[in-house]
């Protein structure tokens, strides 16, 4: 398993190879998968990705907390174009998800829409016709920091919270951003760095113990980090700590997190006078 | 884990552990008995039985049994689909001290026979099978594995390996315990890749008077 985004930075300075080699390179050597058949592994999650987008998009069953309003922005919303097609998106997804729809775990079910959000906005919004690829490309790179975090921390909630489920997914849509647009290896790592900074300790509270409140919203604002991190990046900002660094502090601070907010719903938004109501409300329907 | 498990599985959400996980733990249950289920009774331990319902955990057990894997769209379905196949089911909770917070234990009935699993949840829809029939086997059911009952006596270990050697198939892990000396003993036994040989639980079990019952479980992915 891939034990240091470091590692990958490495490669690529040695090798004079790009982030996505670099990275096919070290897992084909690591699994014995050939890097063909990684690739066409990866191309296949990209199109239930986009599946689910689909499904998603089409899906009106109701949430068990009440129906999210179909988001329509006006010409007048202060986020940009970008941010606001990933964040509909996310939450479509993510809704689609706590009912029972066809997803893709990425890295989590909690947080199956960021990665969609923003794959998602890119085709739609960026993308040439090799958008397949240049998108298979930036899956790598985004399994890739998935597999560092899963590797130094963790991708549970139940462990880390949320900044390990909708925390990682942000900070691989992140570099798989910055990987699009044309970013260094360097910059994509600063670019995961920087998301998972601006989430740290962050709780998993679940509303009733359902994958619903406030998960699937957590998606639709999480891509926004991603986004932003990815531009800030790209325009020169750097992480003054390394991303293996940064992991590891939000496994830490994962491990300082009480029980009552690592997915017990003991606690947070799921121990609110709002919540508890609610919670009894969906055990009576039961 | 590899990229494609980090970016993965492909499944029916919302919980991996308790919807996942729990699909390919009715599903492992159901290859285990072999033929279409009649007859089951579910037992939920933990937080399977706790927060179960709102992750769709039932149906997802239900789905599994009736044989589907776990991204099939038609698992949020699964009761009426058992319904209009005859699969009779019911489920209760228990109590057990120690056990795995998402566990469940299945008894399923027909034909005289039954078969009993108790399955572990352990989260990114991966599971364990933790017991079969009462035996203690803990394991994870992604590779192909042969489940081995035998008397506790010399040479029943090489017939086996033995064999496995000739149809050039690796061993990848390999558990063997008894309850006593000279008593019953499990192996279990994960392979690389699986044996071309479709009678080869047959073979096995005729390589030694010793070896009782051979279980070839195919990997739960």
């Amino acid at each position: 398993m891939l034990k240091a985004a470091e590692t990958i930075l490495r490669v690529t300075e040695k090798e004079n190879i790009s982030i996505v080699q670099a990275i096919l390179r070290l897992s084909s050597a690591d699994t014995g998968v050939s890097e063909a058949e990684i690739r066409e592994k990866m191309h296949g999650r990209l199109l239930a990705i986009f599946e689910s987008v689909e499904d998603a998009a089409a899906n009106t069953e109701p949430l068990k907390f009440g129906q999210i309003p179909e988001l329509n922005f006006g010409g007048d919303a202060l986020s940009g174009e970008f941010i606001l097609y990933a964040s509909k998106t996310a939450i479509q997804v993510s809704k689609h998800n706590a009912t029972m729809g066809r997803v893709v775990a990425a890295p989590t079910a909690g947080s199956c829409g960021i990665l969609p959000g923003i794959f998602s906005a890119w085709k739609t919004l960026r993308a040439g016709e090799d958008w397949e690829e240049q998108l298979t490309d930036a899956l790598i790179v985004a399994g890739a920091i998935g597999e560092v975090i899963a590797k130094r921390a963790t991708l549970a909630g139940a462990e880390g919270g949320c900044q390990a489920e909708c925390g990682a997914a942000s900070a691989m849509g992140s570099a798989a951003l910055a990987f699009i647009r044309g970013g260094s290896c360097e910059t994509c790592l600063h670019a995961a760095a920087l998301t998972i900074k601006s989430l740290l300790g962050l709780a998993c509270d679940p509303v009733g113990g359902i994958v619903e409140c406030p998960c699937i919203k957590r998606n639709g604002m999480l891509v926004a980090n991603a986004i932003l991190a990815a531009d800030l990046a790209l325009a020169g900002v750097r992480s003054l700590i390394p991303l293996d660094e940064v992991i590891d502090t939000m496994k830490e601070i994962g491990q300082m997190l009480p029980p009552a907010i690592r997915e017990t719903s003991l606690g947070g938004l799921a121990q609110t006078p709002s919540g508890i109501a609610l919670t009894k409300k969906l055990h009576e329907g039961e | 884990m590899a990229l494609w498990d980090i970016v993965g599985p492909v499944m029916i959400g919302p919980s991996s552990s308790h919807t996942a996980g729990a699909a390919r733990i009715g599903l492992l249950t159901k290859m285990l008995w072999g033929k279409p289920v009649k007859k089951a009774e579910l037992y939920l331990r933990g937080s399977f039985l706790d927060t179960g319902r709102g992750h769709g955990t039932d149906k997802a057990l239900i789905a599994g049994l009736l044989g589907m894997r776990p991204d099939d769209k038609q698992l949020k379905n699964s009761f009426a689909i058992a319904k209009e196949s005859g699969l009779d089911f019911a489920f209760y909770g228990e109590k057990v001290i120690g056990a795995h917070p998402n566990s469940v234990r299945i008894v399923i009935e027909g034909d005289g026979q039954s078969l009993e699993t108790v399955c572990y949840s352990v989260g990114g829809g991966l599971i364990l099978l933790h017991k079969l029939n009462g035996a203690r086997l803990d394991i994870s059911c992604d590779l192909p594995t042969l489940i081995v009952s035998a008397e506790d006596k010399v040479g029943t270990i090489s017939a086996i390996t033995g064999y496995l050697n000739n149809c050039n198939v690796n061993i990848a892990t390999m558990k063997v315990s008894r309850e006593s000396r000279g008593g019953s003993v499990t192996m279990t036994i994960e392979l690389d890749s699986e044996p071309d040989d479709l009678l080869l639980s047959e073979r096995i079990l005729s390589l030694h008077p010793a070896i009782k019952s051979v279980r070839l479980l195919k990997g739960v992915l």
